[in-house]
């Protein structure tokens, strides 16, 4: 599907990604689509991730099935997995993690030990990741490499320092790279490269991780989805083998047969023979890694022969398979190249600068990759960016066998492990302030009632004048909770606000942002709320749940809390609570 | 320049909810379209942005209620109004 293939215009796949899921569901011979089932565990969010992914996949002729962490929840599903997950049984896990989950990066003042034992805790944090999912999936993982951090404390230095930020990510994206060469199904997707290629300054937009915990900005997650999915389809054989090349304006400047071959544009001579001399030079490089090169040329044989052997050239006679140079449509020259090669067409990329015959090959050969291919200058970029011939398992060295034993010997020292669930939550060192509603925070309050839906009770919407109201109220207990943990400050994540009716509480609010699910924050919540509860006089807390289609994960959380069931309430004797909280330190 | 605006707001609000029938109005908000959560709204966002040739601040963003406060933001900084 054009729209789908590179250079593609990003804005417009995300504006219409359901029309284009429903226009490829009905494409013919999308029931002969390979099915995969492939895990996306993200450490920021990946709706619009998948939902890309998902269309790139379905182009390249794979249906996947998906499976989302909850926001930023990667580790704990890797470490600790979860019914849905491990019911899933994923065939490729793609961890779409970034800069915002490095937990620890240097401090100015680090000494270089310091910094060392930082990196090999970061470092060991993913390599156990990767060992577990690996023992307990045993399938293909996909591993974001990080982003450079969109500023730098030292300036031009932080590259160097040994607390330099740069340096660290540089250093951390390294051993990422090691561990890729050394273990076989583990592949890195190279963000540091993307990132870079794109913009910094966009890819970082803080605008879209700050409101959404995007990173990439999503404007460029089509980028970002299209550079997976290159990764995916290789390695389910679903790349391209060969090109069939035009000659004239395609491998050089002018018209071999017109000018004569000694009047070519090609070599070092101008800046045009210049342009198609670099291009030669890229495609016989993607010879030496096993593409198939040919010809489909209007041209004489003869003349095509003779413009191949230019002088200036990089490309001869000899590197092409095939070279079809007469006067019949390049389709069915095209088909019969494939004959001779034993190929599909749909293996096949067809190079032209000529609109009339890509329109033709496209529209007569199905599966045949045409790319706009622009101006001479492009043809590299877009060539490459396109991912056709995307490598994905390339020589492995066997004489580095011994030094890759020695460090996964010293790797497995670090490797971060926890015996269960409560320890890991201890590690993250968590603190929370939980406190009345205050005016400060009235509209991120406000907002959090309006935004939450899955972890929501209640699903009671309300304003800031409503918020201000319950605030300044003698008959409503409220409470916000802010949860700071080792990663940083997740700042005000948790909303709840009782209404006191005599000797009972109502809670009417009861909420939680996604970003802190499995943290025991509910338990934190709810020790303060029976604090206050005691304080007012109150004898009885009521909860109640108002299922909607999105709220399903909290149906039992009133239980899971203690309270007891009496019709379609639930009900907690204040008096005799013992708080349940022990993972977390509050308003210390 | 408003009915003009409205044109194009529908155009994005049907290919962003892939709904053929969605005729906005000024009360347009989360609620009238079922689809239109937190994740669908900044592919709203973004497609707006695109479309008007502005940005919108984070204040914005989520301030705005309904469509008649998007469309008065449009008026004032937006582009390619006509």
């Amino acid at each position: 599907m054009r729209v789908l293939e590179y250079p593609f215009d990003a804005d417009e796949i995300i504006r219409k990604k359901k029309s284009l899921r429903r226009a490829l569901m009905e494409e013919e011979g999308a029931s002969a689509r390979l099915k995969k089932k492939i895990a996306v565990l993200g450490g920021s969010t990946t709706a619009n991730v998948v939902q890309v992914l998902d269309l790139f996949l379905l182009n390249n002729g794979i249906e996947a099935d998906f499976y989302q962490s909850e926001y930023n929840k990667y580790y704990e599903d890797a470490m600790f997995g979860n019914l849905e997950l491990d019911s899933f049984g994923p065939d490729l896990i793609y961890l779409h993690t970034g800069i915002h989950n490095i937990q620890s990066f240097p401090d100015p003042s680090d000494s270089a030990e310091q910094v060392q034992e930082k990196l090999e805790e970061v470092f060991g944090r993913f390599y156990s990741m990767w060992k577990k999912l690996e023992e307990v999936h045993g399938c293909t993982i996909i591993q974001n490499n990080f982003e450079y951090p969109d500023w730098r404390l030292f300036g031009n230095k932080d590259a160097v320092e040994t607390a330099g930020r740069v340096r660290f990510v540089r250093e951390l994206n390294r051993r990422f790279s090691e561990y890729a060469r050394e273990n076989k199904n583990f592949y890195i997707h190279d963000v540091n490269y993307l990132s870079g290629y794109l913009g910094l300054t966009k890819w970082c937009d803080p605008f879209y991780w700050n409101m959404y915990k995007y990173c990439p900005a999503v404007p460029l997650i089509p980028e970002l989805a299209y550079s997976v999915a290159c990764i995916i389809k290789s390695l389910y054989g679903k790349n391209k083998k060969a090109l069939v090349l035009d000659l004239d304006n395609t491998l050089w400047g002018g018209i071999v047969g017109d000018d004569g071959p000694e009047n070519l544009q090609i070599g070092s001579e101008s800046a045009r023979g210049e342009t198609f001399l670099g291009f030669q030079e890229y495609l016989k490089a993607q010879k030496a890694l096993g593409v198939l090169l040919n010809i489909d040329s209007k041209n004489e044989y003869e003349n095509a022969i003779a413009g191949l052997g230019a002088k200036g050239s990089a490309l001869t006679p000899d590197d092409f398979i095939c070279i079809k140079a007469n006067w019949d449509p390049k389709d069915r020259n095209i088909a019969e190249i494939a004959r001779e090669l034993n190929l599909g067409a749909d293996s096949f990329v067809f190079v032209d600068d000529n609109p009339a015959e890509r329109h033709i090959v496209s529209e007569q050969i199905a599966g045949i990759a045409v790319p706009e291919i622009g101006e001479p200058e492009n043809y590299i970029r877009v060539l490459d960016r396109s991912g056709f011939f995307e490598v994905t398992n390339f020589s492995a060295d066997d004489a580095s066998r011994n030094e890759m034993y020695k460090a996964n010997a010293e790797r497995s020292k670090l490797q971060a492990s926890f015996a269960d669930y409560s320890e890991y939550l201890k590690s993250l060192e968590m603190y929370a302030e939980i406190a009345p509603f205050c005016k400060e925070y009235i509209p991120r309050i406000s907002q959090l009632t309006n935004k939450s839906n899955q972890f929501n009770l209640t699903t009671l919407r309300c304003s800031v004048p409503d918020i201000e109201e319950m605030a300044a109220s003698e008959n409503w207990i409220t409470l916000y909770g802010k949860l700071e943990d080792r990663f940083g400050d997740n700042g005000v994540v948790a909303v709840e606000a009782a209404e006191i009716l005599g000797k009972e509480a109502y809670i009417r609010l009861n909420l939680m942002s996604c970003r802190v699910l499995k943290r025991d924050m509910e338990f934190a919540m709810l020790d303060v709320l029976v604090r206050m509860a005691k304080e007012k006089g109150v004898k009885t807390l009521i909860g109640e749940y108002l299922p909607t289609k999105k709220n399903g994960m909290v149906k039992d959380l009133y239980t899971d809390l203690g309270f007891t069931k009496d019709g379609e309430l639930w009900k907690l004797d204040v008096e005799t609570y013992e708080p349940r909280c022990s993972v977390i330190r509050i308003n210390e | 320049m408003e009915e003009k605006i409205y044109e194009k707001l529908n155009e994005i609000f049907r290919d962003i909810f892939d709904d053929d029938e969605i005729e906005v109005t000024p009360e347009t908000n989360s609620d009238s379209i079922e689809d239109w959560d937190s994740l669908e709204h900044i592919n709203l966002v973004v497609a707006i942005e695109k479309a008007f040739e502005l940005k919108f601040t984070m204040d914005e963003v989520t301030g705005m209620k309904d469509v008649g406060e998007m469309v008065g933001i449009i008026k004032e900084r937006g582009k390619a109004l006509d």
